[in-house]
């Protein structure tokens, strides 16, 4: 089974062998073979006019990537730390996410913006922010957040081939765990937008992103031996946001409990929430809609602190536990 | 079908060469003052950034560059656009906000781009399409393509993080971009003598390796010869050059600007050492163009600028439908 980190290269190396406009640069993508050895060994194999060593400029290599683009190739730009990305943000949302649609479709910008994020490795404040909201808020860019192997080969091949900005968002957590499938061989894409119901269950609707999706099938197990059935779907893309299985998830169950890492405030369970609440489906709702989210407080480095600003799998259990049971 | 080149070469080397400098100094002066009217006149609406006085720059520059090279360019962007060769109908129209536009309307007089022409847009943000010219030079070196970029950007845009970035990861990988600042001696209203320690700011790129040239930007033979130079290097992978371009803004930095910090004086004299002028007193002198020839130049530029908008102002106004379906490009 692979992990994350290879099925991710595995993708990266796929679309370099299918299309020679492909190319990865970033920050000791090369010899080092990235931060998280995600690039391990493509060096190599591709040599260095492929996979491109950058100084630690990330404006200025994030605009470069744009500049390739506009000019006919395709770059995969990996920043180290997605939290990194605050340094090229004018490149990232003033430019890329705006040309096609400024300059009248003149342009268009494909290239796919690769970075880790999330909390659980000590990196303290500033190496673990769960970043995805920065961009969900710009029109133009598409944000992509995986949550095993299997998918991220699948969604970054599409990534690729999609002619827009795409931000790729992987939890640093998941690099080195396999998933709960193998993933595919070949070169099969997953299409960017469409979400995927993991686990299927009457009594209550989950929906999660990243690594809480493999939290929340964990809790859907233990609900199981219990005599509770959860529905498990993950939207694999927020932007665009495919909303139907959630709203014909809820339409069967009548429960929904939305889960991110990140803090509440401006997050995409709120549009999850506020759109089941606009939706048909508002009416089969038997409980409150139950959302978890971290603390809205930057993250902390004592392993202790930074657990406690995260949901966990116990905070999972408990919040669908409550809506179930209170909610007959 | 290909486009074609504009006219290239060095703008004394003959008559058409003359008249081809001339005339597009002429269609940037009467764009800018059209498009001075028609705001004064309210019928156009938003901003505009004018470059009036910096003609010289963008013509002298694009005389070195062959149609399949790219640049560029800023808020300050319309001669850049023209000098490139752009179609004055469908630059106006843009910034009346018709459907014919270049950006339909979309994006007004700070982001018009033209492919044919290569140009790969104007910026609204300051040093924005420094990175982004630095980018596609490295796709033609990745592409082992011959094309060079130019960059265009003012003073303010050399105190810019985009700026030292981009020009570092030039010179390393020796890109064949060209960068061109338009030094016209504000950023907005703050001098270059607060905003630089600097006597000259082409000595910026000496900390990156790069050579650093200043020339009179109000000289299209400097000009010219300066650009003629540093795409010869870049285009021989020699990587790139920074051209600092001397020059003067005449008019205010956007509509709203009560020109509060410089005096009155110091615009009268700038308008003394104006491009156009300059330009023809040398064309008279080395015997290129007779007054009659030179004037029936001004007359073309000024026929065409007012056919351009004649054309703009009876175009489709953009409509808003499909303003949604428009943000992405759509997956094949």
């Amino acid at each position: 089974m692979l992990t994350m980190a290879e099925a991710v290269r595995e993708a990266m190396t796929i679309a370099m062998e299918e299309r020679p406009e492909v190319f990865l640069m970033g920050e000791d993508v090369g010899v080092y073979g990235g931060a998280f050895g995600v690039s391990a060994g493509m060096y190599e194999k591709f040599g260095a006019d492929r996979v491109i060593d950058t100084p630690i400029s990330e404006l200025g290599y994030i605009g470069a990537a744009v500049g390739a683009a506009l000019s006919g190739m395709r770059p995969i730009a990996e920043i180290q730390f997605s939290d990194f990305s605050a340094q090229a943000m004018d490149q990232i949302a003033n430019q890329a996410a705006k040309i096609h649609f400024m300059l009248g479709g003149a342009l268009h910008v494909p290239m796919v913006i690769r970075a880790p994020q999330g909390s659980g490795t000590g990196a303290a404040a500033q190496h673990s922010q769960i970043v995805e909201n920065w961009f969900t808020n710009v029109p133009g860019l598409k944000v992509v957040v995986p949550s095993n192997p299997a998918d991220a080969k699948g969604l970054l091949l599409s990534a690729i081939d999609d002619p827009n900005p795409v931000v790729f968002l992987e939890h640093k957590l998941l690099y080195k765990t396999p998933g709960w499938e193998p993933v595919p061989e070949g070169n099969a894409r997953i299409p960017l937008g469409v979400s995927r119901v993991v686990r299927t269950g009457d009594d209550l609707t989950i929906v999660a992103t990243g690594i809480m999706v493999k939290k929340s099938l964990e809790v859907a197990e233990k609900l199981s031996a219990e005599g509770i059935e959860a529905t498990v779907i993950d939207p694999r893309t927020i932007s665009p946001l495919d909303m139907s299985t959630t709203f014909e998830s809820v339409d069967l169950t009548g429960r929904l409990l939305v889960v991110q890492e990140g803090p509440s405030h401006g997050g995409f369970i709120n549009e999850v929430i506020a759109q089941v609440a606009g939706s048909h489906v508002f009416g089969s709702l038997k409980a409150p809609i139950k959302k978890l989210a971290g603390l809205n407080i930057p993250i902390p480095y004592a392993p202790q602190l930074e657990k406690a600003a995260v949901p966990q799998v116990e905070d999972i259990y408990v919040a669908a536990n409550e809506i179930v049971k209170t909610w007959r | 079908m290909a486009p074609t080149d504009l006219l290239i070469g060095h703008p004394l080397s003959s008559k058409e060469h003359a008249k081809h400098a001339l005339l597009y100094m002429w269609k940037i002066r009467k764009f800018e003052d059209a498009v001075e009217d028609l705001f004064g006149r309210g019928m156009m609406h938003g901003t505009m950034h004018l470059s009036v006085g910096q003609e010289a720059s963008p013509t002298g520059v694009c005389m070195a560059l062959k149609i399949t090279d790219q640049i560029t360019s800023t808020h300050r962007g319309h001669g850049h656009c023209i000098a490139k060769g752009a179609d004055l109908t469908r630059m106006i129209a843009e910034l009346l906000g018709k459907e014919i536009g270049y950006c339909g309307g979309r994006g007004g007089s700070m982001h018009i781009a033209d492919v044919e022409t290569g140009n790969l847009g104007a910026n609204g943000i300051v040093a924005g399409g420094i990175p982004i010219a630095t980018g596609a030079a490295l796709a033609s070196k990745l592409q082992k393509k011959e094309n060079v970029v130019v960059s265009f950007f003012g003073d303010g845009a050399l105190n810019e993080g985009a700026f030292h970035e981009a020009a570092n990861m030039a010179a390393i990988w020796k890109l064949p971009v060209i960068f061109v600042c338009e030094n016209n001696k504000y950023g907005m209203s703050n001098s270059t003598e607060k905003a630089f320690a600097l006597e000259n700011l082409a000595d910026r790129g000496l900390g990156y390796g790069i050579p650093g040239v200043t020339v009179d930007g109000n000289d299209i033979v400097a000009v010219y010869e300066a650009a003629e130079q540093a795409v010869q290097t870049a285009r021989n992978s020699g990587g790139p050059t920074l051209i600092e371009c001397v020059t003067y803004r005449w008019k205010g930095h956007s509509r709203s600007d009560k020109n509060l910090y410089r005096t009155k004086e110091e615009i009268d004299e700038w308008k003394t050492k104006e491009p156009i002028a300059k330009f023809m007193s040398v064309i008279h002198e080395k015997n290129l163009l007779t007054q009659e020839e030179m004037d029936a130049v001004q007359r073309q530029a000024t026929d065409e600028i007012i056919a351009a908008v004649n054309e703009s102002v009876k175009a489709k106004a953009a409509d808003p439908a499909g303003l949604e379906a428009a943000v992405f490009k759509a997956v094949m």
